[in-house]
């Protein structure tokens, strides 16, 4: 087999919508518009410079769309050009970039639009989640009920004092209210409220859990030859991963799933990471339930297993933090599902880029964007840095 | 073997729609017996409207008025009209280009028989006596000789009372089965045992089982009846009612490891106060009658499991 250099892969353009509970006002074809056209903006290109475009949506139950990418062409301007649809859960949005990246990488097209989106307003979620499959109990929980006692088993393994999640939401509530594209923006919020929230599924409170957004998120990817032509400063790929594994089987770590730990080992290998606690400056992962955080703090290798929830506790991931965490307000502060992998990519490029506005990591250089979905099943990730990759 | 069971699963929503500018003229002007188009940077009219322009991907709002009357471009012939089509009666199914349009708009035609159906035939809107603002506001197209007519006529799309919304409803009939596996596993359950499959490979026991080993990808055919006791490994306190269920809250929702098995299943913990559930607590089914699987679990008063015992199950 002979090996190709692979050509490297620059984020140009990122848009999105300003995240809400409801855009009653826009079809699914003008909320998605508003994301891509921004993005094209960014990156001052015009639907003619698009090669291919990359989409990436939750699964059909959840609006009733069957083949939205059909649908959806003509407000894409992906007509005459090829037109992908990615399908994984919650993770869409991150794999969906990686797709997109990945025909970069392999010189197949020079410019890529890709896209998630979602309108949890108009999704019918919670059934399309739990379909009343005949012969089988039904699940005696909502969605918070499936990871709770997850979250409840980490807290057992580690040790972790009850305080830990309640901390996150606060940091990521406050981090949201510097980014005005964030769906909450809780203006009087203090830790008191944050613990002061009812349980919902004990150990989750209804603070630390994220909400139903209506949003898209677009990127423009490109080769060498159109980062050289970016008006602003390009994030570049240093490296991407998928990683899958069944939701239920013997053996299987829900606290710290395997296909996630492997799928941020290869990401680190492509780039060249050794130690990624002191070479990332900055990680926007996806945190539906505030405890993840200092559970994929372990996963991804920021810490050893069992001490995630101490950086956390001692403000390490604080906007402010020596590894911030969730600067534009994560998850718990925006959700449109389809779109909230994508949104976790496109962060680590506005701070590489130094685009990120008000919750700016100053000099961030290397920043890592996580995705997961189903029942902790899909993984995606990528690993963007201010600089082109060396090899 | 016995039969593997089978059941219908009908999968029914009332999804929502926001129509945006476009496709809001276009439903309303229905309702007012109006048939909207949008004319594209080259001049062609759409009908139905689209929001951007399929050649230059523009936004195009320069929306017109088209006939009600126009010429059939092809069609189909539908023998058996299922619930939910715009007739109850056989008919065709046509693209008609109406009057002025460049496109062809699908819909219905009312015709005796298909020999009555042709290409180039001229048809026109028979108008739904009830219209809401949606595409059933054209009950159906019917038969109606005339001459063409072209012009089309500049529209603001402006009405009273826009619709800015629809439901769509969907649905989907499936005939599910949950296969060989798990109906044996549902038959014993029915005599209150619970039966686990082992894999050959990893030896690992599967309940419920699903036929194969998910790590290994091969059959597991031996049966292994597991439990009836298990352990709590580990749960959540319910404190809102979920949509399609009665139970008072709070309740306890817990993954049990039943003794043999090598992964917890889901059950509802009870006959204990919610807030003295932990993990490690043994516990055993609750039958009711005609259940088709425990009520819940109960504590069966042995002291806690170990944690060391049951740590590779979470």
């Amino acid at each position: 087999m002979t090996h190709v250099a692979k050509e490297p892969v620059a984020v140009v353009g990122v848009g999105q919508t300003k995240h809400v509970a409801s855009r009653k006002d826009v079809s699914l074809a003008g909320l998605v518009r508003e994301a891509a056209q921004q993005a094209l903006k960014d990156a001052e290109l015009t639907w003619a410079d698009i090669d291919a475009v990359v989409i990436g949506k939750a699964p059909d139950f959840f609006e009733g769309v069957m083949m939205p990418e059909l649908y959806l062409a003509d407000a894409l301007g992906a007509v005459g050009k090829p037109m992908l649809r990615v399908h994984t859960a919650g993770s869409v949005g991150g794999s969906t970039a990686l797709v997109a990246a990945n025909l970069v990488a392999a010189g197949v097209h020079g410019t890529v639009l890709t896209l998630a989106f979602e309108k949890q307003s108009e999704s019918n979620a919670m059934w399309g989640l739990s379909l009343p499959v005949p012969f089988q109990q039904p699940l005696l929980a909502g969605a918070g009920g499936f990871f709770a006692p997850h979250v409840r088993a980490y807290m057992r393994r580690t040790g972790a004092p009850d305080t830990v999640g309640s901390l996150v939401a606060y940091k990521d509530r406050r981090n949201a209210l510097k980014n005005p594209y964030a769906h909450l923006h809780e203006k009087d919020i203090t830790l008191e409220k944050v613990q002061a929230a009812p349980m919902l599924w004990d150990p989750i409170r209804y603070s630390e859990t994220c909400p139903s957004s209506d949003g898209a998120c677009a990127m423009i990817l490109t080769d060498r030859a159109g980062a050289a032509r970016s008006p602003r400063p390009p994030a570049w790929m240093h490296g991407g991963a998928m990683r899958s594994e069944p939701t239920m089987f013997a053996g299987k770590d829900f606290v710290s799933p395997q296909a996630g730990k492997d799928c941020a080992a290869d990401v680190y290998r492509q780039a060249g990471i050794t130690d990624p606690r002191g070479e990332i400056d900055a990680v926007e992962m996806y945190v539906p339930f505030s405890w993840y955080e200092p559970m994929w703090l372990e996963n991804l290798g920021f810490a050893a297993e069992g001490e995630g929830w101490k950086l956390t506790e001692s403000g390490v991931t604080e906007l402010d933090g020596d590894l911030p965490v969730n600067m534009s307000g994560g998850v718990l502060s925006t959700n449109p599902i389809g779109a909230s992998g994508m949104i976790r990519f496109a962060e680590a490029a506005l701070q590489v880029r130094g685009q990120a506005g008000e919750h700016q990591v100053d000099g961030a250089r290397k920043a890592l964007g996580h995705a997961y979905g189903g029942g902790a099943q899909f993984f995606a990730m990528w690993l963007v840095g201010s600089e082109p990759p060396t090899s | 073997m016995p039969e593997v069971l089978k059941a219908p699963l009908i999968v029914e929503f009332p999804f929502t729609r926001s129509l945006g500018p476009v496709q809001s003229a276009f439903l309303t002007g229905l309702r007012e017996r109006t048939v909207l188009g949008v004319r594209t940077g080259e001049g062609k009219v759409l009908v139905p409207p689209v929001e951007y322009d399929p050649v230059t991907a523009e936004e195009i709002r320069d929306l017109v008025e088209v006939g009600a009357t126009g010429t059939v471009t092809t069609w189909a012939w539908n023998h058996e009209p299922r619930r939910g089509q715009p007739l109850d009666r056989p008919f065709a199914w046509v693209l008609v280009q109406l009057d002025g349009a460049d496109t062809g708009l699908l819909h219905a035609l009312d015709a005796p028989g298909p020999e009555a159906v042709r290409t180039g035939m001229r048809v026109r809107v028979r108008w739904a006596g009830e219209r809401t603002g949606a595409i059933t506001d054209i009950a159906c197209f019917e038969p109606y000789e005339s001459e063409t007519r072209s012009q089309v006529a500049p529209h603001d799309g402006e009405f009273e009372d826009r619709v800015s919304g629809i439901v769509a409803p969907a649905r989907l009939d499936y005939s599910y089965s949950p296969g060989r596996a798990q109906t044996r596993y549902i038959n014993a359950l029915a005599d209150r045992r619970a039966v686990g499959e082992r894999c050959p490979s990893c030896r690992k026991v599967y309940v419920p089982p699903r036929g194969a080993c998910p790590t290994c990808g091969v059959a597991t055919d031996e049966q292994v009846e597991v439990g009836p006791a298990g352990t709590v490994t580990t749960y959540c306190i319910v404190n809102i009612k979920a949509k399609n269920l009665d139970i008072e809250v709070p309740y306890v929702y817990a993954h049990i490891a039943l003794d043999g098995a090598d992964l917890a299943l889901h059950g509802r913990i009870a006959g204990i106060p919610y807030d003295q559930v932990r993990m490690g607590l043994r516990v055993e089914p609750v039958w009711s009658e005609g259940g088709r699987w425990p009520d819940h679990y109960r504590p069966t008063g042995e002291p806690d499991a170990d944690y060391d015992t049951y740590k590779e199950l979470i």
